[in-house]
């Protein structure tokens, strides 16, 4: 049923809709919407069988719900920002230990100096931690995404973070198809754990590993990985199939001439990538864009774990040149996102420019998407450009 | 069987006796069926009194609960030394995550026991007093505030022993420890710092508060079976010597933990709801030399360039324990 929807009320409630056993969080914006609603709804009786606890840091978040996974219970957690760095040793812990807990990320920038706006520089700090980090362009992908990652992530026994862009969709109200209870029961069986704490079947979890076994944990993590671009593929599928909706897709291309999702890029055109609510953005440019001459190849990526290098390749295809919206950034080196892209482009002779956008909150407009992408049309961008900087403050500073 | 009446002693648990005592004054230690949740072929060292603590304190937990027991594990040498991978020597489901955070693990596997009704299971954290006191406190202390039904068992062998005995914040005043040697003015470990964990879950108000010590098994089983008879966050703490990081001989582990109770320094009560509800008294009291002698943490103290004044600060700190906790009251021997 399509409802007038808050981000965070709606992610709740698809978060409801797969019946949590435990659901632990500590506060943090802007994450906090959503774990409210979920305490509302353990504490109404409108979520049953599920325990709500109020927990003392996000560490520990983590830890109760690393607890709870391995006692063979669903587990929901939110953060953001610092709160995802407060945490992050437990992160690791729970993608090593094989836990799929599913956790919001409402995409919020690090400080300092302390800013409590979006960008994507939390999750993709933790890129290397083992979870999968999948994408969202709207709210009706922040829903559908939480379903596709219970499933996904206790197929495969890999944690993940379903990253939406803090306050952009979190705070943003849309209209949102809600799924119905059915068509969540009838996609997403009850929670079979590989293995748990079980006292007819006593086992020790989280055994200390030494050197002659440990690079073959770390090879069959990242086998594990790869096999899950694979399977996130299918499982968008067959969600299509249940929910009348494509969504999980881990490299989309959006607003092709023949409405394709999947055509590749041609020569002369611009492939433009980017990650969450700027694809928004994008998409509503492109038309303008494409009137005047300049032909954006627009490509969305869903997931930026597992990395989708084959076909975010395949999607570029034979573009003249490739934008990246950076949210995020490595410093003294460039964007995060693009230095992947750069990875997954191998063996192109095509430029690559890295854009930082949206730092921090900085707000995206389509005018400034639109003059980078003019820029990169007419040769004059440059491999690295942070978008709308501010020189009066920098030449203060030098 | 010709049933043998043997005086129980409350200066030692002397265990030997104990199938000589009628089958229901039995420690669980003396009972043929016991689980031995931690079994043999583990590594830790000879001597290591932690090892024989966690498996009295899980086998007493399994005999109460009928074998219906999780436990979550702190990172520390009781993991390190019975779990390298392929061999496990945990005989109960079992989980180490990390260093901090086994109170929040446990909650969290409680909090799935709760929702899917399956209170009967128990669930059990335990860690050094490193993953206790220092590293692991903010956990342990949501886990104490929420009155998660938890018990937290402490192995306190007073330093960061898996890493080569550091100082921890249950180190006691003039240990000397790999960061506070015996050298300079005021040798080894600090007066006036260190924190009672004890205390700080009674501040709590959970339901039930106890310490042990490794040397009196009876008294350690019967802490954990009153733990076990309440629901909600419990916490019991355990002076377990380490004859590595203590430099005592191995043979000496449980004298030596005996040796700190009947001197003062390790006050053995409980307490309820915040309150101190018993404590033991101590019998054959002896001066704190007799305990610190032996272990070569506290050389310093003696000999020829020996420190009497440190020592006189450790003989008023077994005094207030004995104060604060009425350990010597009227009419008692000592």
């Amino acid at each position: 049923m399509h409802e007038l929807l808050e981000g965070s009320q709606a992610v709740a409630r698809a978060v409801g809709l797969c019946h949590p056993d435990v659901v632990c969080a500590y506060p943090i914006s802007p994450q906090t919407h959503i774990v409210e609603a979920l305490s509302g709804m353990v504490r109404t009786g409108k979520l049953v069988n599920c325990d709500y606890i109020n927990v003392e840091s996000e560490f520990a978040a983590m830890s109760v719900a690393i607890g709870a996974s391995a006692a063979g219970g669903r587990v929901y957690t939110a953060t953001a920002s610092q709160g995802l760095l407060y945490m992050a040793e437990a992160v690791y812990n729970a993608s090593g230990l094989g836990l799929p807990i599913v956790m919001t990320v409402a995409n919020r920038t690090i400080g300092a100096p302390i800013n409590i706006w979006n960008d994507q520089s939390d999750s993709l700090s933790q890129r290397d931690s083992g979870w999968l980090q999948l994408f969202a362009i709207d709210n009706q992908e922040a829903v559908d995404l939480h379903i596709i990652a219970y499933r996904l992530a206790e197929e495969i026994s890999i944690p993940i973070m379903v990253c939406m862009d803090g306050f952009v969709l979190t705070h943003a109200t849309d209209v949102v198809d809600m799924p119905t209870q059915e068509q969540v029961d009838a996609f997403l069986p009850s929670f079979t754990p590989r293995e748990s704490l079980d006292i007819d079947n006593p086992r020790s979890i989280g055994m200390m590993a030494g050197p002659d076994i440990f690079t073959e944990t770390k090879y069959l993590s990242h086998r594990a990985m790869l096999g899950a671009i694979d399977r996130l593929e299918e499982v968008s599928g067959e969600f299509e199939a249940i929910f009348g909706r494509r969504t999980g897709r881990p490299v989309r291309v959006l607003g092709a001439a023949n409405g394709s999702d999947s055509v590749p890029g041609r020569h002369g055109q611009i492939a433009v990538i980017a990650m969450g609510s700027v694809l928004g953005t994008l998409q509503a440019i492109q038309p303008v864009l494409r009137a005047s001459g300049v032909d954006i190849h627009l490509i969305g990526l869903g997931a930026f774990r597992p990395f989708p290098s084959r076909a975010l390749a395949a999607a570029i295809g034979q573009a003249s040149r490739v934008v990246v919206f950076d949210r995020a950034i490595q410093v003294g080196i460039g964007g995060v996102l693009s230095g992947a892209v750069r990875r997954a482009m191998k063996g192109s002779p095509a430029p690559l420019h890295s854009v930082a956008a949206g730092l921090g909150g900085r707000p995206i407009t389509e005018d400034s998407l639109a003059a980078i992408v003019r820029q990169a049309h007419a040769g004059d961008l440059s491999d690295l450009t942070f978008m709308d900087l501010r020189d009066d403050v920098i030449e203060k500073v030098s | 069987m010709v049933k043998v009446n043997v005086p129980f002693m409350q200066t030692g648990t002397l265990v030997v006796g104990n199938r000589l005592l009628d089958e229901t004054d039995r420690s669980v230690q003396a009972w043929q069926g016991r689980p031995s949740c931690l079994t043999h072929g583990h590594r830790a060292c000879q001597g290591c009194a932690e090892a024989l603590a966690a498996r009295w304190v899980l086998d007493t937990a399994m005999e109460v609960t009928d074998g219906k027991l999780m436990v979550a594990n702190a990172t520390g040498c009781l993991e390190v030394f019975s779990t390298l991978y392929p061999e496990s020597a945990w005989k109960v489901p079992w989980i180490h995550s990390l260093f901090a955070n086994s109170a929040s693990v446990a909650t969290g596997i409680a909090a799935v026991l709760r929702a899917r009704g399956r209170t009967d299971t128990r669930v059990i954290a335990q860690g050094g007093d490193g993953g206790t006191a220092d590293i692991g406190l903010a956990c342990l202390s949501g886990m104490f505030e929420r009155n998660d039904d938890v018990l937290y068992v402490c192995y306190d062998n007073q330093g960061y022993m898996n890493t080569g005995a550091q100082r921890s914040s249950a180190t006691p005043p003039a240990t000397r420890t790999a960061t506070t040697p015996a050298v300079g003015r005021d040798p080894g470990a600090p007066f006036g710092q260190g924190k009672s964990v004890p205390r700080i879950a009674m501040a709590h108000d959970i339901p039930y508060v106890a310490t042990a010590s490794v040397a009196d098994l009876r008294d350690l089983e019967a802490k954990v079976r009153t733990a076990m008879s309440h629901r909600g966050a419990r916490y019991l703490h355990v002076l377990v010597t380490c004859p590595l990081g203590w430099g005592t001989k191995s043979a000496d582990s449980i004298k030596m933990a005996r040796l700190a109770v009947r001197c003062g320094l390790f006050p053995v009560f409980e307490a309820e709801y915040g309150e101190v509800t018993a404590s033991t008294p101590i019998r054959d009291r002896v001066p704190v030399e007799e305990y610190l002698r032996p272990q070569r943490r506290f050389a310093h103290l003696f000999g020829p360039n020996g420190d009497e004044i440190a020592l006189g600060r450790i003989r008023h700190m077994a005094e207030r324990n004995i104060r604060q906790y009425n350990l010597c009251p009227e009419g008692s021997r000592s």
